[in-house]
């Protein structure tokens, strides 16, 4: 390159960047950024928290990936899959359960439930990034997975089909979103409901990796899928309470009528919900109790053995019993009330997923042969490693919820 | 037993010399059926675990669609747990000290008279219908269609660990220097593929605890063990349907 251009090209970059400060479309991008800015400064305290959140979790999982997963995690050759699986699956979870109960709205034509659709969808494409970076960090080759999940696929693998149909769906999920930004609300509903099914396929799916293990007593059979469809329907009603009520706080606003409206009848929805997970929970309980010896040990370990605490105060109390009394009470309208439903039972299911996945594996598989080595529970503790991936997840919902609150300015939609 | 007396003058009025083929054939299955029976439903013998009493050799070659059909039978009641098995695997096969392909489970038995305490040889069961090759996203372990082995395609492997769940014999571990998950594979690349006849942990064995072979072959020493009636005949967990190809007996 000759010298003498140089001077020439930056004396055009200042006098364009002098000029754009004169023009209309920096004003614009000046204006926006101030309004970005102006928040309360609680905002701006959650998203420097959240931001660390994903900051210190990206570190220390570098840290993990370094040394080895073995070293970092605290899952075992008995206990092979720990607290990342059961936080991936809590959030692609509640991501299905939010693209089902939004679809009530947009795709089915309910009306109570459109003013919801924008956030919800948004929040969907959020969890369901946030169950990839969780699983991407639990999987030991993440990037083999994506070659050889398209040039050597196994049809038979449930395994397979959720990496698949999940992949299907965010992108559906991602259409939709950006339908619904234009208003184009006729192509949203279609790629809302090419979303549904492959997002139900997909979860059936995940419920089916534990329901077709017929080595596991614990999981096999068909309630896994059925009953996680339900209780993703129940965790996205909670997750819609949450963070329309946050975001509502976030942007320091008042919920108009219609939004007061949808918000009652997903309450009510999230009642008939906890209602129908109850019902899943107690048969679980009954008919494992009159099971093979090794589900005997399982449901025994969680009703009175070392995960009792788990179950009857974060599963039972927290997560179904409490909310279910609040939002009876609430009535749907007490929207405190219901808040603070919602929170439990996203704490509740939390710890319902990780005794889902870890009591499923405490029996160790060689119970009935009576052997020293097998004779007492498997055990499990998240190292901390681990726990800085969960939170760094949470991180990412956190941090994206609240950028896309005042990015998508409280995601405000016109009702038709 | 109830059924008196064994008289053989008994059998020269049931003039046993024109007994046709197919009697003799049926006699065989009602015996190894009443066998199974006795067994109950943990110990099984012969029948219950191949379901067919073999009268021929094609009937063979259509129960064992491999050739050869490798197979273990452990017996039991002869393992005194040297581990040089374990040893002979680990150096073989290049086994880390983290993870183990085979193992020795011990079992207690306070009420037993005189020996008290037994040993049990667990590895990979090979199974005719394996769970782990049903539930792996991406066909990185997969059952050989020549000799029925479940290998491993370690460059494939995505390190998910379905297969360390889906499998009833806990015959998975990851391993992080093949970045892959590691199983037995009856040490088909170590040692069967350079020519030798049996497995590591077999040929290391002093006792003759665990015998390796084709079940396919009548001749075979796996095929004899497991083809009689005199001494049952088990698999580890059958109630999951896997249908291995390690059998246990004892004697």
């Amino acid at each position: 390159m000759p010298e003498d251009v140089k001077p020439v090209k930056v004396s055009e970059i200042v006098k364009d960047v002098t000029r754009s400060f004169d023009s209309s479309v920096a004003t614009t991008w000046y204006s926006n950024l101030m309004e970005f800015l102006s928040g309360s400064k609680s905002f701006y305290v959650l998203l420097i928290i959240s931001g660390i959140m994903v900051f210190i979790s990206a570190m220390s999982s570098a840290n993990a990936i370094n040394m080895g997963y073995r070293h970092a995690y605290g899952v075992t050759r008995e206990v092979a899959w720990g607290i990342l699986i059961s936080t991936y699956i809590f959030f692609v979870v509640t991501s299905t359960g939010l693209c089902i109960v939004s679809s009530i709205g947009h795709v089915f034509g309910i009306k109570d439930f459109m003013p919801i659709a924008k956030r919800t969808v948004f929040l969907a494409v959020v969890t369901i990034m946030a169950g990839f970076t969780v699983i991407f960090l639990d999987i030991e080759n993440p990037f083999r997975m994506a070659i050889y999940n398209a040039i050597s696929p196994n049809l038979t693998s449930n395994i397979w089909w959720m990496g698949t149909l999940y992949g299907a769906y965010m992108f559906f999920m991602i259409v939709e979103f950006i339908f619904l930004l234009i208003g184009s609300h006729k192509y949203a509903m279609y790629s809302g409901l090419l979303g549904l099914i492959s997002g139900i396929a997909a979860h059936s799916n995940l419920g089916a990796i534990f329901g077709m293990l017929h080595g596991r007593e614990y999981w096999y059979g068909p309630y896994m899928p059925i009953y996680f469809i339900a209780s993703a329907m129940a965790s996205g009603c909670a997750a819609i309470i949450f963070f329309t009520y946050l975001g509502y706080k976030v942007n320091n606003e008042m919920m108009d009528k219609p939004m007061e409206r949808s918000l009652e009848a997903v309450g009510k929805l999230c009642t008939l919900l906890l209602t129908v997970i109850m019902f899943f929970a107690t048969w679980k309980i009954i008919t494992g109790l009159v099971a093979a010896s090794g589900k005997v040990e399982a449901i025994k370990a969680m009703l009175a053995g070392p995960y009792s605490l788990n179950f009857w105060l974060f599963e039972v109390l927290i997560g179904m019993v409490i909310p279910f009394i609040l939002l009876l009470r609430s009535k749907g309208k007490n929207i405190n009330m219901m808040f603070t439903a919602s929170l439990l039972m996203i704490i509740g299911i939390f710890i319902m997923r990780y005794d889902l996945v870890v009591v499923g594996q405490i029996v160790p598989l060689y119970h009935d042969l009576g052997v020293n080595e097998y004779s007492s529970l498997h055990k499990y503790t998240p190292s901390f490693y681990e726990i800085m991936v969960v939170l760094g997840g949470m991180g990412v919902v956190a941090t994206s919820f609240l950028l896309g609150e005042r990015v998508f300015k409280g995601h405000k939609s016109e009702i038709h | 037993m109830k059924h008196g007396k064994f008289n053989p003058d008994d059998l020269k009025e049931e003039k046993s010399n024109s007994l046709s083929i197919i009697e003799r054939r049926e006699f065989l299955r009602i015996g190894l059926v009443i066998t199974g029976v006795f067994a109950g439903g943990t110990i099984l013998s012969a029948i219950s675990n191949i379901n067919k009493v073999f009268a021929s050799t094609e009937e063979v070659a259509e129960k064992y669609p491999y050739k050869p059909h490798y197979s273990m039978v452990i017996r039991q009641n002869l393992c005194i747990d040297c581990e040089r098995c374990l040893e002979a695997c680990i150096i073989t096969n290049d086994v880390p000290e983290y993870g183990y392909r085979t193992a020795i489970l011990q079992r207690d038995v306070p009420d037993a008279i005189g020996q008290k305490r037994e040993f049990i040889p667990v590895l990979c069961n090979q199974c005719n219908n394996p769970p782990c090759v049903r539930a792996c996203p991406v066909k990185a372990t997969y059952k050989d269609k020549q000799h029925g082995i479940v290998m491993m395609n370690y460059d494939k492997c995505i390190g998910c660990k379905v297969c360390v769940m889906a499998c009833p014999y806990n015959a998975r571990y990851f391993n992080e220097e093949k970045h892959s998950i590691d199983k037995c594979n009856f040490c088909i690349d170590t040692r069967l593929s350079k020519g030798e006849k049996l497995t590591a942990c077999t040929a290391a064995c002093p006792t003759g605890a665990r015998n390796f072979g084709d079940l396919s072959n009548p001749d075979s020493e796996v095929y004899k063990l497991v083809h009689q009636i005199e001494k049952p005949v088990w698999v580890l967990r059958p109630e999951v349907g896997a249908k291995p190809n390690v059998f246990y007996m004892k004697g």
